[in-house]
């Protein structure tokens, strides 16, 4: 548990370490495409905008995902 | 015994083609070779008399009442021990066999109460039958205490909540003790005694309660006087009509022939021509029916605008108009997508139909989830991922071929006993059982069954362990490449990543606890000990990484070839009775029925059309991901169908605060359950008892529900669906359950095949059910995958962020115990609290013994979120470091203290990994403090 990190930031993060053994970008298509498949749009929206925030706190391949959801919506 | 007389064969069937001709009374008659005398006759339709014999019982040769002659033979042998000869020629009715079996039956009533006229089996006594069926006129030795020595003033067992055993009245035909051993699997019973000291007894000088007995019901089925006799038809008498349902308990999905008199239900018997059950049943569906008349169930509706206020009964259309007005208010302030439900595996596929349809149709927005979101959500993700459709591979009959069974988190003896039964007896015909599991559960090892090997996991370690598994196939040669090539793809990047060194049994035993050659032995025998079968639970779904834990055995099948014929698959044991169907019916909030994602254009628009509305494109809210937005404040009204979301769902401290930040909440259910604490609109359910409709059990059988009485509410719980729909100002409207379910056949290709009719003439159906597989497909996959070839998927082994600490060393994990059902609201109301009155914490010796706790002691449970208090039962069955316990009852709560951790892919809560410390309680607290859940942040 990490208290005080919103759950979508923590669940982003979890979907991440299924696909680290993959190249960045790789995982991020792989990532984005989950989300996109499962999420509700308002979480996807909280992720795009916490990465827009400058929040640190997002796995690397979590935050590029994040980013394709923001470029394909 | 039952009312309703399915025809009895005497014998077991035998297999094989009927190529054994004889004669029967003149009548020929061909059979399968090993086929008995007994069961060939009655195929000529010749009935000879027994008592000692019965279809579903090995031939016993006892009674002696089925003596023939057959040409050839000398002396009169018994028709049910003898196997047929081809051109054999059967006499089974001449004077000197009439006197033969005369004689058997004064001998019989000799020793046997003549109180027929009083006796609760009056009218449904083989005994009684068979008197009428010999011709017994007189008794020469008298009956009663003046003829001698007899039985007659033995005392009778009524330990049991649910039958008594009255001796009197046994004539030692042995057919309970044998329903116990060979159907049940669970050898409580036996034959004390030699000669006329020969009685039947529970174990070795018990009670049927205290016994080993698991009170499924077997041997009262088998008896065939009154001496083994539902209490309710002591109380009640004789049922007077029958109808047959399916039981509304586990994923097994039993069926029963519901037995009552006028509108009161007497007993449900267990139907021998049950897809799922053939003929047994386990102690909730057979015996734990009471809950739906308790005195508990609400009747009327109720509503309230704050839920400080008590509650007020209001007429259905006030309940029906206060929530729809509600509903439009909330939506109408806060957007669309502020308002959503939640449906009930243990409601039917119609209902739960219904409520998908009120929220894309009425709605506008695809927030409706369900109960197996907290359960077998992986599943549905996993197989669909790797196999390309959500739901299990084999029907129950497959395991009967099975040579090894892989079981993984999954207790069946408990939780889905009827099947567990089935799986012991395929054990003790020798076939080989490979237990994973952090306990030692039953089937480890139990009379006559011992797993060969059992891969004792430290909790959260599932998808090392099956990595490892596969890790062995790959490097030891043991792939079936022709399988692999023809119908699967992906394989070569699989194989590079499994054959890492990570993966090794060796490496992986350093994480799981489990030695690494008993890893390499399990894996050998699964793949090459013939069939190979998994069936799996909770135990691997309720995971952080239950997903990927579902792939990999996916993986695993699919490396070895055991998928798409009998004895072989991929098979979740689901826990509620309709999670199957909850599921296929659209009520994931990124799939429509059938499973077919919202962003299908062309799914959508078959919908659309249908409709008359357009539906949104995008995936809704799950439950957790709902409870997330009511407390961030834009999830505002949740309707919630039949689920105690208050007590089921994990972290009861975050659960309680969505639902209280809620604006409305509507419960449907049939009791003041824990959410409907914090309910504004209470609206009363059916029991499976008043349901029309269909349930699909885990092997995908959809089975007719069939309404004995009618609905206590006046109302179907569909019906207040629709008219929640239509004062929501949308048309929704059917005559009939049989209605919906022709709109899913409409809409749904796995369906198109299904309606009430063919069930009733089919009895059940397994989908998918079309135009290629028109009386449904019992085995998944056979020549190709329904995604066309077989995926396998990287499953990289992520541990859980849940650790144990120096605060919390010890790992809780959570299950199910036989007498109990879910959150317990059913079977707590009924006499199955005897079992089970309350959740105890089951702990190791030693970790108890470090902590000072003896068996019984006051134990406080605490977890990083929460802390409850409940007594403690010290048991082996755990590794050190590994405590257990149910979550049946809400006074202790076990989810106060689980986590809101959760599988990746799909948000099933991590159940079955929580860090907990354990302390004892001192007995000096007083009596209304303990046993009390207090969740982080105070008490509730």
């Amino acid at each position: 548990m990490s208290a005080g990190v919103p759950p979508y930031v923590r669940l982003a993060n979890e979907i991440a370490a299924q696909f680290a053994h993959r190249s960045p970008a790789d995982a991020a298509t792989a990532i984005a495409t989950h989300m996109k498949a499962v999420w509700d749009p308002r979480m996807k929206r909280a992720l795009i905008d916490h990465v827009e925030s400058g929040a640190t706190d997002l796995d690397p391949a979590a935050a590029l995902a994040a980013r394709q959801l923001q470029a394909s919506s | 015994m039952t009312l309703l007389k399915e025809p009895d064969f005497g014998t077991p069937a035998r297999p094989g083609e009927a190529t054994i001709e004889l004669t029967v009374d003149g009548v020929p008659v061909k059979v399968p070779p090993g086929t008995s005398v007994m069961r060939a006759a009655k195929q000529a339709g010749v009935d000879v008399p027994k008592l000692c014999a019965t279809d579903n019982l090995e031939a016993f040769g006892s009674c002696r009442l089925c003596v023939v002659e057959i040409d050839g033979v000398r002396g009169t042998p018994a028709s049910c021990t003898t196997p047929v000869a081809d051109g054999m020629v059967v006499r089974t009715q001449n004077e000197r066999l009439g006197k033969l079996r005369r004689g058997v039956m004064e001998l019989y009533i000799s020793d046997h109460p003549l109180d027929c006229l009083t006796c609760s089996a009056n009218g449904d006594c083989e005994l009684q039958d068979m008197a009428g069926v010999t011709g017994l006129r007189e008794v020469r030795y008298g009956s009663g205490v003046e003829a001698g020595a007899n039985h007659m003033d033995l005392p009778t067992d009524s330990s049991n909540p649910y039958f008594d055993f009255e001796a009197s009245k046994c004539i030692a035909c042995s057919r309970c003790v044998r329903a116990c051993d060979e159907v049940q699997g669970t050898l409580a019973l036996t034959i004390e005694g030699r000669g006329f000291d020969s009685k039947v007894a529970a174990g070795a000088g018990v009670s049927f309660f205290d016994s080993d007995c698991v009170s499924c019901g077997a041997c009262v089925q088998a008896c065939p006087t009154a001496t083994l006799q539902e209490k309710s038809v002591v109380e009640l008498g004789m049922p007077t009509r029958t109808v047959l349902t399916t039981c509304a308990y586990c994923g097994v999905g039993c069926s029963f022939k519901a037995e009552l008199r006028g509108d009161e239900l007497v007993r449900m018997v267990p139907y021998k021509n049950g897809g799922a059950n053939e003929g047994h049943s386990c102690v909730k569906g057979r015996f734990a029916f009471g809950y739906a008349s308790h005195p508990d169930r609400v009747l009327e509706p109720m509503v309230r605008n704050t839920i400080s206020e008590p509650w007020r009964k209001v007429s259905w259309e006030e309940a029906i108009s206060f929530t729809a007005r509600r509903l439009r208010e909330i939506q109408a302030a806060h957007g669309q997508g502020s308002i959503g439900a939640i449906t009930s595996s243990r409601t039917t596929n119609e209902e739960v139909y219904a409520v998908q349809k009120m929220v894309r149709a009425v709605f506008g927005n695809n927030n409706v989830d369900t109960c197996a979101r907290v359960c077998h959500s992986p599943t549905g993700y996993g197989l669909k991922q790797t196999f390309g459709e959500s739901a299990g591979t084999q029907d129950f009959r497959s395991v009967d071929e099975s040579d090894v069974i892989l079981l993984i988190g999954s207790n069946p003896t408990d939780a889905h006993p009827v099947f567990g039964s089935r799986m012991k007896q395929r054990i003790r015909q020798g076939a080989k059982l490979i237990v994973v599991d952090p306990r030692r559960i039953d089937l480890v090892r139990t009379p006559h069954v011992e797993a060969a090997y059992h891969l004792e996991l430290r909790p959260g370690t599932n998808v090392a362990i099956v990595n490892a598994l596969a890790h062995v196939v790959v490097t030891e040669g043991l792939v079936d490449r022709k399988f692999v090539a023809s119908r699967c793809e992906d394989f070569a990047a699989w194989e590079t990543f499994i054959a890492q060194p990570e993966h090794s049994p060796e490496a992986v035993s350093e994480i799981s606890g489990v030695p690494a050659e008993t890893i390499r032995e399990a894996a050998r025998l699964y793949a090459t000990g013939g069939n190979a079968a998994i069936y799996y639970g909770l135990g691997v779904t309720e995971h952080s990484q239950g997903s990927t834990m579902v792939m990999g055995m996916a993986n695993l099948a699919m490396a070895t070839g055991n998928i798409g014929r009998p004895g072989v698959g991929v098979n979740p044991m689901r826990g509620q009775n309709n999670v199957q169907g909850s599921c296929d019916m659209g009520s994931f909030p990124h799939e429509l029925p059938g499973y077919r994602h919202v962003s299908d254009d062309d799914v959508r628009s078959i919908y659309e059309h249908l409709w008359g509305t357009p539906i949104l494109n995008e995936p809704g809210l799950r439950i957790p991901n709902m409870f997330d937005a009511a407390i961030d404040g834009s999830f505002r009204a949740l309707f919630v169908q039949g689920e105690d979301i208050a007590q089921s769902d994990p972290n009861t401290q975050h659960v309680f605060a969505a639902l209280g930040a809620l604006d409305l909440l509507v419960v449907q259910d049939l009791f003041v359950n824990e959410t409907a604490k914090f309910a504004h609109v209470l609206l009363p359910g059916t029991s499976f008892l008043e349901k029309d409709g269909t349930f699909t059990n885990a092997e995908r059988r959809i089975n007719r529900v069939r309404p004995i009485m009618a609905p206590r509410t006046g109302k179907q719980e569909w019906e207040i669906v629709c008219e929640i729909a239509q004062a929501m100002g949308y048309p929704m409207h059917y005559d009939s359950a049989a209605q919906i379910m022709d709109e899913i056949a409409m809409t749904t290709p796995t369906f198109m095949g299904v309606s009430f009719q063919k069930l009733d003439e089919l009895g059940s159906i397994q989908w998918p059910c079309n135009v290629e597989h028109p009386e449904g497909t019992p085995i998944m996959h056979e020549d190709e995958f329904t995604r066309g070839k077989g995926r396998f998927m990287e499953t990289v082994y992520v541990p859980t962020s849940e650790r144990s600490t120096r605060r919390f060393p010890l790992i809780l994990t959570t299950g199910r115990i036989l007498s109990q059902y879910n959150v317990g609201a059913q079977t707590r109301r009924t006499a199955n609290v005897a079992w089970h009155a309350e959740d105890v914490l089951e702990i190791h010796p030693h970790d108890a013994e470090v902590r000072g706790v003896s068996d019984g002691d006051l134990v406080a449970l605490s977890s990083r979120v929460g802390r409850t208090e409940l007594r403690a039962t010290i048991s082996d069955r755990m590794p050190v470091g590994v405590c257990y316990t149910t979550f049946h009852h809400p006074v202790s709560g076990a989810n106060v203290v689980t986590t809101d951790n959760s599988d990746w892919a799909t948000n099933c809560p991590e159940y079955k990994v929580t860090a907990v410390q354990v302390d004892l309680v001192p007995e000096t607290v007083s009596a209304d403090s303990a046993l009390e859940p207090v969740v982080a942040g105070g008490n509730r």
